[in-house]
């Protein structure tokens, strides 16, 4: 018998309505798996074991009772920025020190309603910053893969590194995530994982702690592309308390898998290929392209012009929006509060002890390009280069092109605690290259684990969609991992 | 465009961070860097482009004015670092 953690969410669902297995016995056994793993791995900044049983023994009840929701008893991680009433919700950031919401997120709310458990809160950067999940004030998360005959610790990714890392590492059977500049895709890719940023709009971003809010998106993280696309048909919702949230109904996304490429237009786009690109992910491309094409898809080479210009103008907009964001971390509603001799220096002191380092740089650069003389030169120009991006998506799929295909980083995981990229900010954004465009843009990506490179380490693919086409992904991204197969890592810890 | 030493310690204080005289200076360097790798949007023709203001095409939505929410003060000070009777407490601000 197959381990249950090792169950897809696709079997667990088919396994506990035939009543084979109960949700009890699954939840104690990822429990279980988290009790022994975390210690090494550090995915959970915090378990919910008393919750979680109690959530499973209710789906066994409703399961019983023939009452099963499109989740019914499947454990999942949440990522410590989604609200979870009565517990645990900080950002990773020591400034919402003992903050338990009284309100649930939209997007965790409607997975319960789906009857799906909580196992506990997951590790992530600092409000979503960064691109290793070192930027956490609960410690980096090792990312349960190693190169062969290393045993030199890796990043899982970032920000969403303990959501990926526990997802790889059999700790949860799926988890939330979200991504405003690849934070979903990047440590999926790292990982050996799935990971979609749905379309700006079609995941609620109520109750979930804002970063940068014109780009911040939830979406899933999964061990296939069925379970991704069964996630995220229950996370998409319209709702009424986000303004940005689209009104158009959410489709059965499981749907789309297995079905047909043929008559699918792929675009191949010229300027994701960089300068200094490792050979594996150039192979690993090409290889991509060569699936797609025997699945019956036409390949077509396309040109977005202004995709250099992404990461430097979302190094603009998402800090002009990010020190908006954080203004309200003030010491006097929730969190943190360090004294001081009047209330300006209370808000200094309790912002200067509260902010981890990167997060400082970020609102400082915002509060910068925002402030009075600099706000035309940086943030006008960053929207109106913003415009020019999204443009070039609009003309390649004006031209027919039904999804688009790139590498998901410009590298396999790296080391934790890199000295090179400790050293150099700039160098470390540089990750989020591929992936920020989407955002910038406002389209769903996806990434699906594609090979291994030289090293044994998982390298992802990334498909890039028209706006509510999430379903062209979910079947383009299938054919990948049907060709490619899918990947786990050897346990270490 | 670079920051100098006193336009660090400008900014931060309207951001609201207290800052070290080293920190300062190792900021200092680090939005350099940054704003060094944004310089190169100055390359792009601008013109006649406007600026983005919503990545969907769809107008803002707008609620009924109507009363749906409220009556949560407990809730709301819940978290509150010191309050009393349903205030947040902060140092005093008029003498």
């Amino acid at each position: 018998m197959t381990e249950l953690t090792h169950l897809t969410i696709a079997e667990a669902r088919d396994r506990l309505a035939a009543r084979d297995i109960t949700a009890v016995e699954l939840t104690d056994a990822y429990l279980a798996a988290i009790d022994a793993a975390n210690g090494a791995l550090n995915a959970f900044v915090t378990v919910t074991p008393e919750k979680a049983r109690a959530m499973a023994k209710a789906s066994d009840e409703r399961l019983a009772a023939g009452k099963a929701g499109a989740l019914e008893g499947i454990p999942l991680g949440i990522k410590d920025l989604f609200g979870t009433e009565g517990v645990h919700t900080q950002a990773c950031s020591h400034i919402l020190d003992g903050f338990e919401p009284r309100y649930e997120s939209t997007v965790t709310q409607n997975l319960w309603n789906d009857g799906a458990v909580m196992l506990g809160k997951l590790n992530m950067d600092e409000f979503a910053m960064g691109s290793s999940n070192e930027s956490s004030y609960y410690g980096p998360v090792k990312n349960p893969w190693r190169a062969e005959g290393s045993n030199l610790d890796l990043v899982p990714g970032g920000s969403s590194g303990g959501s990926a890392a526990a997802v790889a590492a059999f700790l949860c059977a799926g988890a939330t995530a979200t991504d405003t500049g690849g934070s979903i895709r990047q440590p999926a890719a790292f990982t050996g994982t799935v990971g979609i940023k749905p379309t700006y709009g079609r995941c609620s971003r109520w109750g979930i702690v804002a970063f940068a809010s014109s780009l911040d998106q939830a979406g899933p993280i999964a061990r296939d592309v069925r379970d991704a696309a069964i996630l995220l048909k229950s996370m998409a919702s319209v709702d009424a308390k986000d303004t940005t949230s689209v009104d158009l109904p959410v489709p059965d996304y499981e749907k789309a898998i297995g079905q047909t490429l043929k008559g699918m237009k792929i675009g191949i786009p010229a300027e994701y290929r960089v300068e200094g690109m490792p050979e594996d992910i150039e192979t690993l491309w090409r290889q991509g392209i060569a699936w797609l094409k025997d699945a019956g898809a036409e390949i077509v080479d396309i040109s977005l012009p202004h995709t250099k210009y992404a990461l430097p103008a979302y190094y603009i907009v998402a800090p002009a929006e990010a020190s908006s964001n954080l203004a309200r971390y003030d010491g006097v509603r929730y969190g943190l509060r360090v004294d001081g001799k009047d209330i300006a220096d209370m808000y200094e002191q309790t912002r200067a002890a509260g902010f981890g380092q990167e997060v400082k740089r970020r609102i400082m650069i915002g509060t910068y390009v925002l402030s009075a003389g600099y706000y035309d030169a940086y943030y006008l120009r960053a929207q109106k280069v913003r415009t020019l991006i999204k443009r070039d998506f609009e003309t390649a799929f004006h031209a027919g092109v039904d999804a688009i295909l790139t590498p998901a980083t410009p590298s396999s995981a790296f080391g934790i605690a890199d000295e090179a990229l400790a050293a150099d900010p700039v160098k470390m954004y540089l990750n989020d290259i591929f992936t920020v465009t989407v955002n910038m843009a406002g389209l769903p990506g996806i990434a699906v684990p594609a090979g291994l490179d030289g090293k044994g380490l998982p390298l992802g693919l990334q498909l890039i969609g028209r706006p509510f086409e999430e379903e062209t992904l979910f079947k383009t991204a299938h054919v990948i991992e049907q060709a490619a197969g899918r990947f786990s890592p050897t346990k270490w810890w | 465009m670079s920051v100098d030493l006193a336009t660090v310690k400008r900014v931060a204080h309207l951001a609201r961070i207290a800052v070290s005289e080293d920190d300062a200076n190792r900021m200092t360097g680090e939005l350099n860097a940054i704003l060094g790798f944004v310089e190169q949007l100055g390359e792009v023709d601008v013109s006649g482009v406007e600026p983005m203001t919503s990545v969907t095409p769809m107008a803002m939505k707008k609620r009924e004015d109507v009363v749906t929410d409220g009556d949560k003060a407990d809730d709301i000070v819940a978290n509150a670092p010191n309050s009393d009777r349903n205030f947040f407490l902060v140092p005093k601000v008029v003498e």
